[in-house]
């Protein structure tokens, strides 16, 4: 038997196991125990992988095309302090940044645009407007404002953010049930304490809907954004010029390094809108 | 159509009477009140040329169809629907200025609760709103909570008490901040038999513990002679008031009063109302 008859037949072999095993377990009186529920999955992912691992070495796929998950983990533990300072640069100024400010600007916006009918006809069309320009054809002009570094990035990011996130808070804030208001308004509370106390905490599953959606948003942006010109560091830089290069390994390292922080970003937000969206249908448990 | 009703309710205060609304300043009075929805299929008269005095205690049910325009009665009382003709006192003022004044506490149909407050959260609402003080509140809501008998359940969340105690609490909510009138558009009607008998019970008792003046829209016959002092029989088409019942029913109203003779022929003369209403279609 040859290593790469070798290598196929161990994978398919994995994929069968580890297929069992988990029919097995989901129907296992455990199946809703928290060690099982996290074991499904885990061995799904490590499946996945094994059989990328086998099929590149089993077939000898060119590393051009599809390197294997070893060599991209070498590939990783290697570049660290790349891997870092692309992280910083894309992540955290870029994409963070221009998320913070996105979402902010936006749920103000809502708030102003829920105090004036005429910002609501004038406002939202234009946002719609905004929104549907397509980010290959602005991000190059917000990199001839902002310059090269994450500021144009960051607005980028801004700009892609800001209307979901202002959708999405316009219509939490219509959330508010008939009565609640109605109760609000025999109390006689103002605009401000209607606001506070009921139509916000109201529309907080919407806006965290709005949130999470835009923690994809994010990271899309500020990587593409940096294909139209950057300095020598960020993620999206990193990918473009390494393609160039045919070093698909470290490409593929950048991606890893992408999608762990995009779920890691979005699990955060996630957990915040558990803790505080506790009373809402979708979130109650039993 | 202000200043004419201000002379007529200058002539001073007399102890509240527990029944009939004779003679003392009312706390609510309506004159020739008129509401009309105008709607795509033409105008419709929620309310016609409704006239009626309730005084200062008095426990007075609403009782008609589905749009005879009790519920309307109720709402415009509370300055969240505007008459279009006629006039409506509130306590000497336009509901409106009733209404900035915290003259009333509203039960709606639901319990309307907000579901991110605890129950104790709940009552504080008006509270927070109304500004009373940390301690004060405290007070009050251990006060209404009892008075509901929900004392247990301060720190519940309303999606886990059943219907009929969420419905309480909203009592209790409405009563926090001591307004002395009580608005209730059929509180108990999506509650089950037993638990509207219960909470009927309740709801005499309370009344007669806080001496508020309690409007009470309803379907029930039975719900509306047992509770009332007054019974107000509505008819459709237009909205207006046929017959105003005295219940002459004794205070003292356990739930078996229900099956005496005097209990069912009261109940008798609202049916016979009711049926007046309809022979005006």
């Amino acid at each position: 038997m040859t290593a790469n008859s070798f290598w196929l037949a161990f994978a398919i072999g994995f994929w069968l196991a580890a297929f069992w095993a988990n029919v097995k377990l989901a129907a296992s009186a455990w199946s809703e125990s928290r060690v099982v529920r996290l074991v499904v999955p885990a061995l799904f992912g490590i499946t996945l992988l094994v059989l990328w691992e086998g099929i590149v070495r089993g077939l000898s796929v060119p590393a051009v095309i599809l390197p294997a998950p070893s060599q991209i983990a070498v590939r990783i533990s290697q570049s660290l302090p790349i891997l870092w300072e692309d992280f910083v640069q894309t992540f955290v100024k870029g994409a963070l940044t221009g998320y913070l400010i996105g979402c902010a600007a936006a749920f103000l916006t809502a708030i102003v645009v829920d105090r004036s009918p005429f910002l609501q006809k004038g406002l939202l069309p234009v946002g719609n407007f905004v929104a549907a320009l397509p980010i290959i054809g602005t991000a190059p002009i917000l990199v001839m404002w902002f310059g090269f570094d994450w500021q144009s990035k960051a607005a980028v990011v801004t700009i892609m953010v800001f209307f979901p996130m202002l959708v999405n808070t316009v219509e939490g804030l219509r959330a508010a049930e008939p009565i609640q208001l109605e109760l609000m308004q025999t109390y006689n509370a103002t605009w401000w304490q209607t606001l506070t106390k009921l139509r916000l905490p109201a529309a907080l599953p919407f806006i965290f809907n709005g949130l999470k959606i835009s923690t994809t948003l994010a990271l899309i942006g500020a990587i593409v954004a940096e294909f139209f010109g950057s300095p020598i560091r960020g993620m999206g830089f990193r990918i473009s010029t390494e393609v160039g290069r045919l070093a698909l390994d470290m490409v593929w390292a950048e991606i890893a390094v992408a999608a762990l922080a995009g779920s890691l970003f979005y699990g955060a937000v996630a957990v915040v809108e558990k803790r505080l969206t506790f009373w809402h249908p979708s979130q109650r448990r039993g | 159509m202000e200043t004419a009703a201000t002379t007529k309710n200058g002539e001073g205060r007399a102890a509240a009477p527990r029944t009939a609304g004779h003679g003392a300043e009312p706390v609510i009075r309506a004159r020739r009140l008129s509401l009309t929805f105008e709607t795509r299929d033409g105008p419709v008269h929620a309310l016609k040329d409704v006239d009626l005095d309730i005084s200062r205690g008095e426990f007075v049910s609403f009782i008609g169809p589905s749009g005879c325009g009790k519920t309307t009665f109720l709402r415009v009382v509370a300055g969240l629907e505007q008459p279009t003709g006629g006039e409506i006192l509130v306590n000497g003022m336009t509901p409106d200025e009733a209404r900035r004044a915290r003259a009333y506490g509203y039960v709606f149909q639901a319990p309307g609760l907000l579901p991110w407050r605890t129950i104790a959260g709940n009552v504080r609402l008006p509270l927070e709103i109304m500004g009373f003080e940390k301690g004060e509140q405290e007070r009050r809501i251990a006060e209404v909570l009892d008075l509901v008998d929900l004392s247990g359940f301060g720190r519940k969340y309303p999606w886990q008490l059943s219907g009929g105690m969420q419905q309480r609490a909203s009592i209790a909510r409405a009563l926090s901040f001591d307004a002395g009138i009580l608005l209730m558009d059929e509180p108990f009607g999506a509650l089950d038999e037993i638990v509207r008998d219960h909470l009927n019970e309740q709801l005499i008792a309370l009344w007669k513990k806080t001496d508020k003046t309690i409007l009470f829209v309803t379907h029930s016959i039975p719900e509306a002679v047992y509770l009332s002092t007054r019974i107000v029989v509505m008819s459709p088409r237009p909205g207006r008031v046929i017959e105003v019942i005295e219940n002459t029913l004794p205070e003292e109203r356990p739930l078996d009063i229900r099956d005496t003779p005097e209990f069912l022929a009261i109940a008798h003369k609202v049916r016979e109302g009711l049926r007046k209403g309809h022979a005006y279609d």
